[in-house]
C-alpha cells in the first residue's frame, strides 16, 4: 500500500517527553480527517438522542432567551436604551449558549473519551477541538435565527453587520483558549468538571448576557472588557442592533487577554500530552 | 534501506503510584494538603513497569512477546503504538505503524455500523476515500450485511466484535503491533482472524505479536521474547522462549499462593491456598476418572463476612489454552454468605482431564468488582486412570477433555435387507 493512508512519516522515532516540542500543527493537520469524523459523531450523536434533531439547536437559545424576556423583561424590567428586551437577551444568549456548552464540553473531552486516548495515538488536542467544532453547527444555526428574528423585529442587517463575524470570532477563539485550559486540568484533578458549572454560571453574570453592557458604569469598563465574552457580546449587540460599538481600547484588551490564554493553554496542553494516557 | 522495522534501546517506563488508585487527583485535596503542610510534596511510589529493554525486528518477521500478567508486555504496545511516552530509551520505527490494542476501541453505540466503520477507519489510521474503497470487503468480512445501517447497540457481543475487528484487519500497515485480539470471538471467526493474519506476515510486513495463547504465538512467529517484572530475560526461537516461560510458571506456581504478588483486584478477599482432595485426603497428583474436589483457602482483608461473591476457577494447559471454565455464576450459585476465613470447595465429579500438566487460575469478583485473580495460581498435574472404568487410560492430549459416550452397533436398521 504506497497510497496515501501514511498518517505517520516513514519513521517514526519514540522518545521520552521533550518540555516543549512544538505546536504539533503538522501532525494535527496530518489528522484532519480524524477531528472531522470525532465532531461528526458528537453531532450525529447528539441529534440522534433528541427526538427534537437539529431544532435542539434553536430550542435551548430560545428557552433561555423566553425565560430571561418573561422574568428580567416584564418582571424587573431592565434599562435596554429604547431596545427591546427580547433581542438584547437574544443576542447574549447565542453567544453565550455556545460559549458555555462548548467549554464545558472541550472540559470534558478528554475524560469523557480516556478509552480512545488510553488506546491509540493521535494529537489529543483533536479532542477539545472536535467537541467546540461540533457545538459551532448549532451555533451558526442559532447565529442564523438571531440574525433573522432581529431583522424581523426592525433591525435588517446593516453595515455594521458586517462586523458580526469578528466578534462571533473573538468568542470562538476565547472558547477555544478557556476549553484547552479546563481539559488539561480536569485530567489531573477531576473534580474540575464538578466546579465547571457553578464557574460558568458566576462567569455568566460578569457577562452581558441578560442585559446590556452599557449598564457597567465607565470605570469599571476597561476591567470588563477583561473578560473577552463581554466584549463580543457587545460587539455582536452592535453589528445586529447597532447599539454602541466596543471602545477600541476594550477591544485591544479583550484580544490580548483571548490571545493569552490561547498560548498559554496550548503550552499548558502540550507539555501535559505525553502524560496525559497514564493520568486519565 | 535498513532491513531493521522496530529497534528498541534501552527502553523504560516509570510509573507513579499516587495515594489514591487511579493516576488523577482532586484540586480540592491537592489545595487542602498545600494548605495544611505548605511546601511538602506530596509522597509517591514510583515503579518501573518496563526496565532497559533491547530488541530488534526485522522487517516482514513476526515476533511475539510473552510474560505474564504485570510482567510490561502491555505497557511496551503502549510505547510502541505511542500511546504513552517512554521514559528513558529510544525505540525507532521503520514503516507505518498500525495498533489492535483492543478491539472496538471508539466505536459509539448511537451510531450505525457503517458510520462506525468510518469513525473506527480515522481513529486507526485510514483516509476516508480508503475506507470507502474497502467498505464493502470490511461489510463481508465481518457477515454484518443486513444490520450495517442499524445503531450497533443493537448487535449482538459477536456482531459488533466481528465488526469491530474487521475494521482493524483491513487497515494494512507495515508494521501491524496486536495484543490479544484472537481471544475474542467465536471459534470460527478467530480461526479467520488467525489467518488474516498469517495472511498479514506472508505479505512481506511485520508483526508484533502479544498473547496469553502461547498456542496462537506459536503458530504466528518465529521469534519471540521473554518478559518478566519488566526485563527482557530472554530472546529466541518461539519454541524455546515458551519453553522458558512455561518453566517460569511452574516456578510460580509452586510460591505458596498466600504469598504471591503478582495478582489482580480489591483485596477484599485474597486467596490463601488451594488444595487438592480425592476422597477427603489431599492428593498431589489426582488420576483421570476420579472424584476430585478444589479446596479454596480464603480470607477477607477486613474480618467481615463476604456476601454475594462468585468465584472460578480455571485450568489452562501451560501453553494457556483454556480446558475448564468453573464459575459459581454458570452453575447458578451464588456464595451468599462467606465466613471472615474459610475454605470453598469445589467438586469434580470424575475428574475430566487427560493425564498431563495444568495450571488453575483462581477469581472470586462480587458485582464486577474484582476481589482476587491468581494467574497461573497453582500446578495440577493429572496422572493416568481409568475414566470410563473400561481398564483403558486415554491418551495424553492438551486438546480436549474427556465426556461420557457409548459405541453400539445395530445388527439390522429399517431398509436394510
Amino acid at each position: 500500500m504506497t497510497d496515501a493512508t501514511a498518517h505517520q512519516p516513514q519513521h517514526v522515532r519514540i522518545r521520552p517527553p521533550r518540555r516543549w516540542s512544538g505546536l504539533g500543527v503538522r501532525d494535527l493537520w496530518e489528522y484532519r480527517e480524524l477531528a472531522y469524523f470525532l465532531a461528526k459523531r458528537d453531532v450525529q450523536v447528539r441529534y440522534k438522542q433528541t427526538a427534537l434533531g437539529a431544532l435542539w439547536a434553536i430550542a435551548q437559545p430560545l428557552v433561555l432567551t423566553f425565560i430571561f424576556a418573561l422574568i428580567l423583561g416584564r418582571v424587573v424590567s431592565i434599562e435596554t436604551g429604547g431596545l427591546p428586551y427580547f433581542l438584547v437577551a437574544l443576542t447574549g444568549v447565542t453567544v453565550w449558549t455556545f460559549v458555555s456548552s462548548a467549554t464545558t464540553g472541550a472540559a470534558g473531552s478528554l475524560v469523557a473519551d480516556a478509552n480512545l486516548l488510553s488506546k491509540v495515538y493521535f494529537p489529543r488536542l483533536l479532542l477539545p477541538l472536535a467537541k467546540v467544532t461540533a457545538l459551532l453547527v448549532d451555533a451558526v444555526i442559532a447565529v442564523v435565527l438571531m440574525v433573522v428574528i432581529a431583522a424581523a423585529w426592525g433591525h435588517p442587517p446593516e453595515l455594521a453587520t458586517l462586523t458580526l463575524p469578528l466578534f462571533l470570532l473573538l468568542a470562538f477563539v476565547a472558547t477555544v483558549a478557556i476549553g484547552i485550559l479546563a481539559s488539561t486540568v480536569n485530567v489531573r484533578y477531576r473534580d474540575v468538571m464538578a466546579v465547571m458549572p457553578l464557574a460558568v454560571l458566576i462567569w455568566m453574570f460578569i457577562t452581558p448576557v441578560a442585559y446590556p453592557g452599557s449598564l457597567i458604569s465607565e470605570t469599571w469598563q476597561l476591567i470588563y472588557a477583561i473578560n473577552p465574552v463581554a466584549t463580543a457580546i457587545n460587539g455582536v449587540r452592535f453589528a445586529v442592533l447597532g447599539t454602541e460599538a466596543p471602545a477600541l481600547d476594550q477591544i485591544a484588551i479583550s484580544i490580548g487577554v483571548t490571545l493569552v490564554l490561547l498560548v498559554s493553554g496550548v503550552i499548558a496542553f502540550r507539555r501535559n500530552e505525553a502524560e496525559f494516557a497514564d493520568v486519565i | 534501506m535498513s532491513d531493521i522495522a522496530v529497534r528498541a534501546s534501552n527502553v523504560a517506563k516509570r510509573f507513579r503510584i499516587g495515594e489514591r488508585t487511579g493516576g488523577y487527583d482532586l484540586l480540592s485535596e491537592r489545595i487542602a494538603r498545600t494548605l495544611r503542610r505548605p511546601g511538602q510534596r506530596r509522597r509517591q511510589r514510583e515503579f518501573w513497569a518496563l526496565e532497559d529493554v533491547d530488541f530488534e525486528v526485522r522487517r516482514g518477521e513476526s515476533f511475539g512477546i510473552v510474560g505474564h500478567n504485570g510482567a510490561g508486555k502491555s505497557t511496551l504496545l503502549k510505547i510502541l503504538s505511542r500511546v504513552t511516552p517512554p521514559t528513558r530509551g529510544e525505540i525507532d520505527l521503520y514503516g507505518r505503524v498500525g495498533a489492535l490494542l483492543e478491539v472496538g476501541t471508539g466505536f459509539h453505540p448511537e451510531l450505525t455500523g457503517a458510520e462506525n466503520i468510518y469513525l473506527n477507519g480515522a481513529i486507526l489510521g485510514l483516509r476516508r476515500s480508503e475506507v470507502a474503497r474497502r467498505f464493502d470487503e470490511i461489510v463481508e468480512f465481518a457477515e454484518v450485511q443486513q444490520f450495517i445501517d442499524t445503531p450497533v447497540k443493537r448487535y449482538s457481543s459477536g456482531m459488533f466484535l466481528r465488526l469491530a475487528f474487521a475494521v482493524a484487519a483491513h487497515l494494512e500497515p507495515e508494521i501491524l503491533i496486536v495484543d490479544e485480539v484472537l481471544s475474542v470471538g467465536d471459534l470460527a471467526f478467530q480461526e479467520k482472524c488467525l489467518g488474516r493474519m498469517q495472511t498479514v506476515t506472508g505479505e512481506g510486513r511485520t508483526v508484533l505479536f502479544v498473547s496469553h495463547n502461547l498456542a496462537a504465538v506459536d503458530q504466528l512467529c518465529e521469534r519471540a521474547m521473554l518478559l518478566e517484572r519488566g526485563r527482557k530475560v530472554f530472546e529466541g526461537s518461539t519454541g524455546d522462549v515458551i519453553e522458558r516461560y512455561v518453566r517460569s510458571v511452574r516456578r510460580l506456581a509452586s510460591v505458596d499462593l498466600a504469598r504471591r504478588e503478582d495478582r489482580t483486584g480489591s483485596g477484599r478477599l485474597r486467596f490463601q491456598g488451594l488444595s487438592i482432595q480425592v476422597g477427603g485426603e489431599n492428593v498431589d497428583t489426582p488420576a483421570t476418572g476420579q472424584d476430585v474436589e478444589l479446596l479454596l483457602d480464603y480470607a477477607t482483608a477486613d474480618g467481615r463476612p463476604l456476601r454475594n461473591a462468585n468465584m472460578a476457577i480455571t485450568v489452562l494447559t501451560p501453553l494457556g489454552e483454556l480446558m475448564l471454565h468453573l464459575y459459581t455464576v454458570t452453575r447458578g450459585e451464588i456464595l451468599r454468605e462467606l465466613p471472615p476465613t474459610g475454605t470453598v470447595r469445589c467438586s469434580i465429579p470424575r475428574l475430566p482431564l487427560p493425564p498431563g500438566q495444568y495450571l488453575l487460575n483462581v477469581w472470586c469478583d462480587v458485582g464486577g468488582e474484582i476481589l482476587d485473580w491468581v494467574q497461573s495460581a497453582v500446578e495440577l498435574t493429572v496422572v493416568e486412570g481409568d475414566f470410563y472404568g473400561a481398564g483403558q487410560t486415554p491418551q495424553q492430549s492438551h486438546r480436549t477433555v474427556l465426556i461420557d459416550y457409548d459405541w453400539a452397533v445395530d445388527s439390522a436398521r429399517s431398509g436394510v435387507g
